[in-house]
């Protein structure tokens, strides 16, 4: 059959033409289609609505512990009550006047990690590499599914089930984890003495479960990318977003595993008495524990880092791909330097690899290994850049369309570029011995993935919306809500590099009062002056209307599923991937015909052509 | 015309084990299985020599380890004749492994301010 | 019931693969790092350790059990040598003997797993220190001061170790203690060294890893052959696919084998 794919309102003849590759298939019934789906398209869909009430929980346990930190001590006002009556007294308590709903500090390290865990394993992992990667990967590259659609939804369950887990414990005896996201032994075996079964287990318990889910995700990503690519795709025709979400694959793939096994580890420090991390000589509150000891506490760090490096740019990584998309089919010009692109991506991958350890400057390392460290974590910026230049350099002299994907494709490039320059000072031991655990790290982690990965996301969001539902999304509320999330994402952050230069610690739990001038005492130097602690009360209110801030889009996101906007054909953006090539929304098995590309992924306004895109699949 | 990275057209993609070549290999099968069993003699005969040197029976020992473990992934495993995104897949991830030992080992045996033993 | 995927069976023409061979071996990637972080987790304990035991491990039972899996590694391999020649049957029994292979396996490993738990370190209050076994309260095994002390039993059976310390305890004379003269007393468990933790992990992991393979094996031998019928090759494949995977266990113990009993 001619292929007809060349203009996308001629896709609804190509829907019925018979004798396509497929038979139909009998209308599966509600639970196999919603529920115990396999097709990818529904698994993304269940990936992307899971990780977004994930990740609008993470951001409550915040808005709570933020209260906190500017009014210390003081019952939180409307809902103090009743988390009391949620979690007990033992979590919630008075203050002084005997008001109950004071946020009391185990309750406060509990949310502190189990915010950082359920924001980047359980919220932008799974939106990030779950979600739009199920959804847009087999589509871009012409694949009528996974390469294993029942191991695609094996892993969803999988994640499910670890989000299950976490959110669990925070109702048993103790409570949840409480010794931040990255579970430093001895702290994270030693901190909960009264339980056996405590946070840190069932943190442990989920974390295997979702290492789970994402080693059968990589396997599966990885495998469709290397074998399911339509014909004539080959890998420097891939778009952007697929490489990206190719080596993010690997990242996964290979970095999890250490902490697999240093999470089967802890888990017997906690429940065997084991002593892996444990050192001889550990003192808890003055009494030796019965251990044996002889355990490293590093070993639990460089296994941890091993992973969690390389997780930033699982972070990262699928974002820039989004936003690479983005920018390019709103230039409508090609990306400039997608080779150089190309190869950046994939030379992070590598490097990050062997960076971990600029984590643990800290831990007093020798001369040479951090010199090693820093000079792998100097070279891994270099690629950064480039990508970044790249898409710099791309909307040079483009006629660029300002809709919302493209907004919040366009701040996420400064707001990314702030998050990436501040991380060099921590990158080198020298200035990172001062900056380590200040809310310095704390602004530059946030600026790398809040207002970046997170702006990329929204993108992502309000660009695929129309080929999942067929229907835009509000583009006036789409506006209202990045320019507000705009705003209020940089008065958060910003002020943090102030507070972290000034020297605050990121783990108080009175957000530094007490080492206030008011407290310091006589003759004390460098106690954090009135304007550094004012600044909480700032954040604070920031980050509750960055909450107000967030409603349009929820609104929008709901009410768009039957009054948005029709889209008129399947392509409304006018773009050159294979994704927009397919009927709209994709049915099961996707394209209407077997595509076959002859051609690279942004052929934007190209010379000889009637239109100003040419898709991947329109014959040369 | 494709710019290839990792792919390389195979003019025929073919299976290269006909019925007459399995006959072939099954003999090469259990003449491995039968180096292993002897590999395995080895390492414990030299577990009861007692050398002088730790260094001596550690460097022994994983040589023949590795001797074995080279024998079932090369013949069990196919990979002496494998394709080529396989052997790309797997130096990577050796490449990653030996950076996850190495610089493990090695950042913690450089901690200067380790009281000496 | 699937869209139609391609490459399930067929090979792809520039990698000259089909999808699940890919999906073996990177699964086998990360598994390489699984391991390799428990290996790298011995090293760095090992290293750090005041003292590391030795001797302490059955070395003829460890190394019948590497040739029990050396055996159910040839054994796989000729499973699939079978399928390509299109000898279902005698390929059944090879799997079967993979399966009976793996129990074996996992059954001597029960039995060294509960040496390990009737094995005692025991320290007296004069300073001596003996291993040997314990019988208190009508039981050998996961027996400790405290439990002895909560339950007041003032003297207990110890059957030393012979002298020169072998795993194979002879028994040479049993004698009373009592409890009072006992500062520690303490099991093979892996809570009493980081010698046995790590033993335990990583024995444990692999003993997860040949039960899998065993389930697998035991399901092609069984339902799972019904596919020959359908789909020859298909079926040829998951052979070969699982088979990758116990080769892979197999390599596994080739190195923890001298790593922890006789290095």
């Amino acid at each position: 059959m001619q292929n007809t794919l060349a203009a996308p309102h001629h896709l609804a003849v190509g829907r019925d033409v018979p004798g396509t590759h497929e038979a139909p298939h009998p209308a599966p019934g509600f639970w196999r289609r919603y529920i115990f789906s396999t097709d990818h398209k529904m698994i993304g869909i269940q990936y992307g609505l899971t990780a977004l009430v994930f990740m609008l929980f993470g951001f409550f346990l915040m808005l709570l512990m933020r209260w906190q930190l500017a009014y210390p001590g003081q019952p939180i006002p409307f809902l103090g009550k009743a988390l009391a009556a949620l979690l007990g007294e033992e979590a919630v308590g008075r203050d002084a006047a005997g008001r109950l709903g004071v946020m009391l500090p185990d309750l406060y390290n509990s949310f502190g990690a189990m915010h950082g865990t359920i924001m980047v394993f359980l919220g932008i992992v799974p939106l990030a590499f779950g979600a739009f990667g199920n959804y847009v990967v087999p589509l871009q590259i012409g694949a009528p599914d996974m390469a294993f659609p029942r191991l695609n939804a094996a892993s969803y369950w999988s994640y499910l089930a670890g989000g299950v887990v976490m959110l669990v414990s925070f109702f048993i005896p103790g409570g949840a984890a409480k010794s931040g996201w990255t579970s430093y032994s001895p702290l994270a075996t030693v901190a909960d003495q009264a339980h056996r079964f405590d946070g840190q287990t069932f943190w442990l318990l989920g974390m295997v479960l979702l290492i789970t889910s994402s080693l059968l995700g990589a396997v599966n990503f990885i495998t469709t990318i290397i074998q399911l690519r339509a014909k004539g795709l080959t890998w420097m025709r891939l778009p952007f977003f697929v490489w990206a979400q190719f080596v993010t694959g690997f990242l996964l793939l290979l970095a999890f595993p250490p902490l697999e096994a240093a999470g089967v580890m802890q888990l017997m420090d906690n429940l065997l008495d084991t002593s892996f991390f444990l050192p001889t000589g550990l003192m808890i509150s003055g009494t030796k524990p019965a251990v044996s000891g002889g355990g490293s506490p590093l070993l639990w760090q460089h296994l941890f880092w091993f992973l969690a490096h390389p997780e930033v740019y699982v972070l990262i990584l699928p974002g820039m791909g989004i936003v690479a998309e983005i920018i390019a089919n709103n230039t409508r010009k090609p990306l400039w330097g997608y080779k150089p692109m190309v190869y950046s991506v994939l030379s992070i991958g590598f490097l990050s690899f062997i960076v971990w350890a600029h984590h643990m400057y800290l831990t007093g390392m020798g001369t040479k290994i951090s010199s090693f460290f820093q000079i792998t974590t100097m070279t891994i910026s270099i690629p950064s850049v480039i990508i970044l230049t790249a898409l710099f350099i791309s909307l040079w002299g483009g006629s660029i369309r300002f809709n919302t994907p493209m907004l919040f494709a366009l701040a996420f490039l400064p707001m990314f570029g702030i998050g990436g320059l501040t991380g060099l000072p921590l990158g080198m031991s020298a200035t990172d011995i001062n900056l380590h655990d200040t809310y310095y790290v704390i602004a530059h982690f946030h600026y790398v993935v809040a207002p970046g990965t997170i702006f990329a996301l929204f993108a992502g969001l309000y660009y695929w919306y129309p080929k999942v539902t067929g229907r835009f999304m509000n583009e006036s509320w789409g506006r209202v809500h990045f320019v507000l999330s705009f705003i209020f994402m940089n008065l958060i952050f910003m002020p943090m590099f102030i507070q972290g230069l000034a020297g605050m610690s990121r783990r108080m739990y009175d957000g530094g009062a007490s080492y206030g001038v008011d407290n310091a005492g006589e003759g004390v130097m460098g106690a954090l002056s009135h304007l550094v602690l004012h600044m909480n009360k700032d954040i604070s209110r920031a980050a509750w209307l960055l909450g107000v801030a967030q409603i349009p889009f929820i609104l929008n996101f709901f009410i768009s599923l039957k009054r948005g906007k029709r889209v008129e054909s399947d392509n409304p953006w006018a773009a050159t991937t294979l994704e927009w090539a397919t009927p709209t929304p994709p049915p099961h098995g996707n394209f209407a015909t077997t595509p076959e590309v002859f051609r690279g992924p942004y052929e934007y306004s190209q010379p000889g052509h009637a239109k100003d895109f040419t898709m991947q699949n329109q014959p040369a | 015309m494709n710019t290839t990275v990792m792919t390389e057209p195979h003019p025929q993609p073919h299976d290269s084990h006909s019925p007459e070549d399995i006959q072939r290999h099954v003999k090469v099968y259990l003449l491995i299985g039968l180096c292993l069993l002897l590999g395995t003699a080895l390492t414990v005969g030299a577990y009861y020599v007692h050398f002088t040197s730790v260094v001596t029976t550690i460097t022994v020992a994983l040589c023949i380890a590795s001797v074995k473990a080279g024998l079932v992934a090369a013949y069990f495993m196919h990979l002496i004749s494998e394709k080529r995104m396989i052997y790309v897949l797997l130096v990577f991830t050796g490449f990653f492994f030996l950076g996850l030992m190495l610089l493990t080992v090695w950042a913690a045996q450089d901690y200067p301010m380790l009281p000496a033993r | 019931m699937d869209a139609a995927i391609p490459y399930t069976t067929q090979l792809r023409r520039d990698t000259g693969l089909y999808n699940a061979k890919v999906g073996i071996w990177l699964f086998l990637a990360s598994e390489v790092m699984l391991f390799g972080a428990l290996f790298s987790s011995y090293v760095l304990l090992r290293v750090g350790a005041d003292s590391w035991p030795h001797g302490l491990l059955n070395v003829p039972i460890g190394t019948f059990n590497t040739a029990v899996l050396i055996t159910s590694s040839v054994t796989v391999v000729m499973a699939w040598a079978s399928l390509k020649m299109g000898q279902l049957k005698n390929a059944r029994r090879y799997l079967l003997a993979t399966v009976l292979c793996a129990a074996m396996f996992l059954g001597v490993k029960t039995v060294e797993y509960r040496d390990k738990f009737t094995h005692y370190e025991v320290r007296f209050t004069d300073g001596k220190v003996l291993t040997g076994h314990v019988k208190a309260l009508g039981r050998t095994a996961f027996l400790s001061l405290s439990k002895l002390k909560m339950m007041k039993v003032e003297k207990f059976a110890f059957h030393p170790d012979a002298a020169h310390g072998a795993a194979v305890a002879t028994h040479a004379s049993s004698m009373e203690v009592e409890t009072a003269k006992v500062e520690k007393l303490e099991c093979f468990g892996p809570w009493h060294h980081t010698y046995f933790a790590i033993y335990f992990a990583l024995t444990g992991l692999h003993g997860l890893h040949v039960f899998g393979g065993m389930l697998v094996f035991l399901y092609f031998f069984g339902p799972g052959a019904v596919l020959y019928r359908a789909d020859p090759v298909r079926y040829t494949n998951r052979i070969e696919v699982a088979g990758l995977f116990w080769h892979f266990v197999d390599l596994v113990w080739i190195f923890l084998f001298p790593v922890l009993y006789l290095l």
